[in-house]
């Protein structure tokens, strides 16, 4: 039973949490445990969404915020389980300071039985100076075992 | 009008994801191939949702430089992204319309298909500060 679960946590930290699109934009978990959890997007310049500015795209922040909350969801759901974003509500507070780390931290306010909720904020210092703040519901779908 | 498409271009985040962009009956369309590094789930495949949002939060600020041909780039205030099917491992498509133009806020929405317009895989709305 323990087992099981760690197995089906390792797989979702190295298959479900290891996105293409995650590793592709150069960003990696820190933690995540029990709802909660740290990821990190070094500054790149691939990640850039205004040449003039150098302030890196709100897509990119989409990307961190949106997996920070599926990836807190997964780290307090209790049985395998794949989710699939609802709806993502995004409020970006403050530009990104260019050639700066993105730090993200997320929550999962509650799992439901077909839905889980979640937040995530996007900084730069500390979590008190937010660049963006996401708050997202997933849906829910059992994994059925196989034999 | 301006050539959105070499705009595109030139934003290193948009050349990246590959994006492009062509005007088709009097309508600006965004398009993006899909690439493996777009996948946020290995086992349907399907594309990250923050795939989806970057293709439709840059439709709608498109939209915003091509209509309203504004100099700097829209800064964005707030997003919401409805994911309404599955982004699979196809060719995406957007279309952003802007719902109000105020003197310092645009307030615009976006859909996202692939092979079916009537069949929207997200929709968008956000809210842009300009000039």
């Amino acid at each position: 039973m323990t087992g099981e679960l760690d197995f089906w946590r390792e797989a979702m930290r190295q298959g479900m949490g290891q996105t293409a699109f995650l590793r592709a934009l150069g960003g990696e978990l820190v933690e995540f445990t029990n709802g909660r959890g740290r990821m990190r997007l070094p500054f790149a310049p691939h990640l850039v969404g205004d040449p003039a500015t150098g302030v890196i795209h709100g897509g990119v922040l989409t990307a961190m915020l949106d997996q920070a909350c599926g990836m807190a969801i997964g780290s307090a759901l209790r049985a395998p389980t794949m989710m699939a974003t609802l709806d993502l509500r995004i409020d970006y507070m403050k530009p990104a300071a260019p050639h700066t780390d993105i730090l993200v931290e997320s929550q999962c306010l509650k799992i439901a039985h077909d839905v889980a909720f979640a937040r995530a904020v996007a900084f730069q210092t500390t979590p008190d100076e937010p660049v963006a703040i996401a708050t997202g519901t997933f849906m829910l779908s059992p994994v059925e075992a196989k034999a | 009008m301006r050539d959105i498409d070499a705009l595109l271009a030139a934003i290193p985040y948009c050349a990246w994801l590959g994006l492009g962009a062509r005007v088709e009956d009097g309508a600006l369309i965004l398009d993006m191939p899909f690439d493996a590094k777009l996948v946020g789930n290995p086992v349907l495949p399907a594309l990250h949702g923050g795939v989806t949002g970057s293709l439709l939060e840059t439709a709608a600020i498109a939209q915003i430089l091509w209509e309203t041909g504004a100099k700097a780039m829209p800064r964005t205030i707030d997003i919401t992204i409805d994911y309404l099917r599955t982004g699979r491992a196809l060719t995406s498509h957007a279309r952003a319309h802007i719902v109000r133009q105020g003197r310092r806020v645009v307030s615009a929405r976006a859909e996202m298909w692939q092979e079916d317009a009537a069949k929207p895989v997200a929709s968008f709305r956000g809210h842009f500060l300009v000039g």
